[in-house]
């Protein structure tokens, strides 16, 4: 089974991204922050990060750039999903080894578009 | 809304447009057509038809029809089609000789979405000076929207892969504006898939997706034998996932393994086979 960690200091995000991934077959785990994301990962690393970049203790960049050191350049996949929304985050993010970038606001279309890109929906990813 | 006001209105969009409004799809009306009737004020639906109904409504006319046709549209919809045009884009480069540019149309091109996703797949094939995107639409706002080139952050957000979206657009508050580069191969125009279709010329792959859903089979029927002609032989036409030549035409054939890709009747081995 396809499996994300959604790291997301808000429960509203984390709650609304669970219900869109759950419905699309996904397994999810949830972290408030970079730190408990990156202990996540070492515990068993997912398929999918659904990751915000603003975040208390360890925040999203830095989390992706100790994920690229620790577990190399292709897995897990990582999604940036965040209401940075300027083109040199955007640049950032992707050089640091993220695989795409969701700018919040989102909807599940958007989402699933996202999945597909990278090769994550359930009916393509098997 | 009375049932005089529906007939009204089904039957204009249906002469102008082919498009079949079932009485399922009443409750469209005031949703799509709210902000026409408060513009012109026209304070319900049985007013608007009433007005539809007399003589010199052409302007008013044209209005609705836009209003009711679907313009839903994003970049690399269903993915699948872009992945078969990668294939199909340098066979028909090769066919074609040096010099020789393919010819692209997106019918009910909408917004532009499709057409510019054509013209990424060119570029990242090293083709962008090789083909000329045609566009057309018979909504005169999508149309300018599609010249313009302009999209909101969902909108770009929707099937288009972030390295695309770094690549080809330019960030404008919180907009994002195609590059260039893009808008320079693509080319869009107002018209009807029912009306003639010879002086838009000859094609080498057509895109007419999720557009015949709209239509009854005898017009289905007429609009495919109208894209037949104008697609070269050994050419390739997408239609939606859910839609299909069978029982319409005998005009195209299926390509083997392929879900709403199709071939012209009598295409060359090597066409069928990518």
């Amino acid at each position: 089974m396809l499996d994300c960690l959604v790291v997301d200091d808000s429960r509203t995000v984390r709650r609304a991204a669970r219900r869109m991934l759950e419905a699309r077959g996904f397994e999810v785990r949830e972290a408030e922050d970079g730190q408990q994301a990156l202990e996540a990962c070492r515990a068993a690393l997912p398929k999918l990060v659904l990751l915000d970049w603003n975040m208390p203790v360890m925040d999203g960049i830095t989390f992706l750039r100790h994920a690229r050191e620790e577990f190399g350049p292709d897995e897990p996949r990582i999604m940036l999903c965040t209401t940075e929304s300027d083109f040199s985050r955007i640049v950032t993010a992707l050089e640091s080894g993220a695989q795409e970038y969701i700018m919040k606001p989102f909807d599940d279309a958007i989402l699933a578009g996202k999945l597909e890109v990278l090769g994550l929906l359930p009916d393509e990813a098997a | 809304m009375s049932g005089a006001a529906f007939d009204t209105i089904a039957a204009l969009v249906r002469s102008r447009a082919g498009i079949v409004l079932g009485a399922d799809k009443a409750y469209m009306l005031d949703t799509r057509l709210g902000g026409l009737m408060r513009a012109e004020g026209f304070g319900n639906l049985d007013s608007l038809a009433a007005k539809l109904r007399s003589p010199g409504t052409e302007r008013l006319a044209a209005a609705v029809t836009e209003a009711l046709t679907t313009n839903e549209s994003f970049f690399f919809r269903d993915g699948k089609p872009f992945d078969h045009l990668r294939r199909v884009l340098p066979r028909l480069i090769s066919a074609r000789g040096a010099g020789a540019k393919l010819r692209v149309l997106s019918a009910a091109c909408s917004t532009g979405q499709e057409a510019y996703s054509v013209a990424m797949v060119a570029e990242s094939l090293g083709l962008l000076s090789r083909i000329e995107v045609v566009g057309t639409d018979l909504s005169v706002e999508v149309v300018r929207r599609a010249r313009e080139g302009v999209y909101s952050q969902f909108e770009v957000q929707r099937g288009l892969p972030v390295q695309m979206l770094v690549k080809h657009f330019k960030q404008e508050g919180g907009q994002w504006r195609i590059s260039e580069a893009m808008r320079a191969v693509a080319r869009f125009e107002t018209g009807n898939l029912l009306a003639d279709l010879r002086h838009l010329g000859r094609f080498d792959v057509v895109f007419c997706r999720n557009v015949l859903i709209y239509f009854d089979a005898p017009t289905k029927t007429r609009v495919l034998s109208a894209l037949a002609e104008r697609l070269a032989p050994d050419g390739v036409l997408y239609l939606g996932g859910a839609e299909t030549v069978l029982g319409l035409t005998d005009r195209f054939t299926v390509i083997e393994g392929e879900r709403g890709v199709y071939a012209p009747v009598g295409s060359p081995k090597q066409a069928l086979a990518v």
